[in-house]
């Protein structure tokens, strides 16, 4: 898939996963539109994963830290054929298997998440099995800035640097908002980049909307050996849709049928400039 | 050692729960290489230096950082290994609960979780690293099994059908050395009450460390008052034996549960709850700790100070008789 197939690809993906949050009335808006390219890279460029044969014990692990930008996950899973995408008709409805994050009901997700600061544990666990099992396979995490704080997270980044775990990739979904307002408003989180390389992990930083940034950062293998893997994904809440680009309402806001449109008529803009 | 002197001539004194713990896992570890230990600075306290001296690559230290230590062992268990997470059952237990709910119960990963110095065995250290309240915690998580062993029998039976159990599990070891129970019926299973004495005229339901003095109490009682009372090591909380219970409570007889464990949510108010809506109404009590601050003792003097041993099981046995 060239670049520019991929640029379209996640326009269609910001379009249907607001089709979703629309239909559902409910959905984390913002984060999923600023981690929507991340997804798309992975699940199209990097992840050695099989819709057919998810279970496959060699398969590349992708743990989403970051559950509530869950409808992402949804589209580029729907997308990829890991099940029909009119399975998300049923997104948040009674008795359906398509929970408002992530679930391993729904085929190709591998961990229940949503409550925050589990991810890079759990993948710290299956990096370390794959090291003693001798596989070569590699783990990923997608974690949010909002979600540093959490001392689980740290407590593993001093885990992962510890077991030299260079084939495990913390992406950072760095928007630099959260629910209540800016990052460092809220808890300064500045200087991440320091912070981790002083904790022992290899760090690079990217446009986390540039599909070829986000390729070249996640198929490099490993930045330095016997560090683990941490990308800065600079990215913008909201992204692609300009009114809702920065602006916390959209943390978890739904937008209103004008709106709606509104936001389809800019993405289908968009999509004819690529 | 305390136990000693109250140790009745016909038992033999064993060691304690979490050695046979870590030496079975270490015996078991020789033909499974997918067994891994999971510490928290814990492999002193969890008997496992051993173990790791042995088995370097099938440890994995994490630190004391317990809320990596349940989320890396789940990881391992999504991977398809038999990873046992130890650590103090006070820090397990309340320190990573969420990642207990989440990445283990909830993501069903098997992840064995092994609670030592569990209860109050930590004695005079106090409350910090009691654990009074994990029966409670944890019952209240879906797909979750709670196992606590009375003896060494039961712990390594436990130890050994943990390697094969395939959802989320609980094990509860104590740090004091304990007698061997007499074995009246063979086997051991989750899920299945263990008898270790019979008699009609109450019964006694106790787990973990609290089974020996209700046996000892069910000895004083039929010695000085000439009631026989069965005494079951209920060592599944959860799924609790209800067929068990009910045929138990099936002739009427007092009912009296024991546990290291606060009055609120363990093994009496599981008890309890079934009895009730299944409509028994036989005279019941229980044996645990009060809802308050903890008195400052050894184990014993815990156990002694709460009525949990042999004159206090006994002392309340004949309050519910009469």
């Amino acid at each position: 898939m060239t670049d520019r197939e991929l640029q379209i690809k996640s326009v269609f993906l910001r379009k249907r996963l607001l089709h979703y949050i629309y239909m559902a009335k409910a959905g984390h808006t913002g984060g999923s539109l600023s981690c929507i390219d991340i997804l798309n890279v992975l699940y199209n460029r990097v992840l050695r994963v099989d819709p057919t044969d998810f279970k496959n014990p060699d398969r590349d692990r992708y743990i989403q830290s970051k559950g509530h930008s869950v409808e992402a996950l949804y589209v580029t899973l729907a997308d990829r054929g890991f099940f029909p995408e009119s399975d998300l008709e049923t997104l948040c409805q009674y008795q359906s298997h398509y929970i408002g994050h992530p679930t391993k009901k729904v085929n190709g997700v591998e961990q229940n998440t949503g409550a925050l600061g589990h991810g890079l544990p759990l993948c710290l666990g299956e990096a370390i099995a794959a090291k003693l099992d001798g596989k070569t396979h590699r783990v990923f995490t997608l974690l949010g800035d909002g979600e540093l704080p959490e001392g689980s997270n740290w407590e593993a980044f001093l885990c992962a640097a510890h077991y030299k775990l260079d084939h495990l990739y913390a992406i950072l979904d760095y928007n630099k908002q959260q629910i209540t307002g800016n990052n460092d408003e809220v808890m300064n989180t500045a200087s991440v980049r320091q912070k981790l390389e002083t904790f022992g992990w290899a760090v690079k930083e990217v446009d986390g909307h540039h599909v070829a940034q986000l390729t070249e950062a996640l198929n490099k293998e490993p930045f330095q050996k016997g560090k683990p893997n941490f990308i800065i994904a600079h990215t913008v809440k909201g992204k692609g849709v300009s009114y809702m680009e920065g602006n916390l309402k959209w943390h978890h806001g739904v937008p209103t049928p004008d709106e709606y449109e509104l936001a389809q008529s800019e993405l289908c803009k968009a999509e004819t400039l690529i | 050692m305390q136990v000693d002197t109250i140790l009745e001539k016909d038992l033999q004194l064993g060691k304690a729960n979490q050695v046979v713990f870590s030496e079975t896992l270490q015996a078991l570890a020789h033909h499974d290489r997918d067994i891994i230990a999971v510490t928290s600075d814990s492999r002193g306290s969890g008997k496992l230096v051993p173990f790791a001296a042995q088995f370097p690559e099938q440890i994995v230290e994490v630190g004391i950082a317990e809320q990596n230590l349940v989320g890396v062992a789940a990881g391992l268990a999504s991977a398809g290994k038999k990873a046992f997470a130890v650590s103090p059952a006070c820090f397990l237990s309340a320190r990573a609960l969420e990642q207990i709910k989440n990445d283990v119960a909830y993501s069903d990963n098997p992840v064995k979780l092994v609670g030592i110095s569990a209860g109050v065995s930590y004695g005079a250290l106090g409350t910090t690293h009691h654990s009074l309240h994990d029966f409670a915690a944890l019952r209240a998580i879906n797909n979750m099994t709670i196992v606590v062993p009375a003896d060494n029998y039961e712990t390594e039976r436990a130890v050994r059908q943990a390697i094969t159990f395939c959802t989320p599990l609980y094990l509860r070891f104590g740090k004091k050395p304990m007698p061997f129970l007499p074995q009246l019926y063979h086997g051991f299973t989750f899920g299945k009450g263990r008898i270790v004495k019979e008699g009609n005229d109450l019964a006694i339901i106790a787990n973990g460390e609290t089974v020996y003095p209700a046996w000892l109490a069910a000895q004083e009682l039929r010695q000085k008052q000439g009631l026989q009372a069965t005494v079951v090591s209920m060592h599944t909380i959860k799924p609790l034996d209800t067929e068990l219970l009910e045929k138990i409570a099936a002739n009427g007889r007092p009912i009296l549960t024991v546990e290291e464990h606060m009055v609120h949510g363990g093994l009496g108010e599981a008890c309890a709850s079934h009895l009730l809506q299944k409509g028994f109404k036989n005279p019941f009590r229980m044996v645990a700790i009060p809802d308050e601050y903890t008195v400052t003792g050894s184990q014993l003097e815990i156990f002694s100070h709460y009525g949990i041993s042999k004159e206090g099981i006994a002392r309340t046995a004949m309050e519910l008789m009469t």
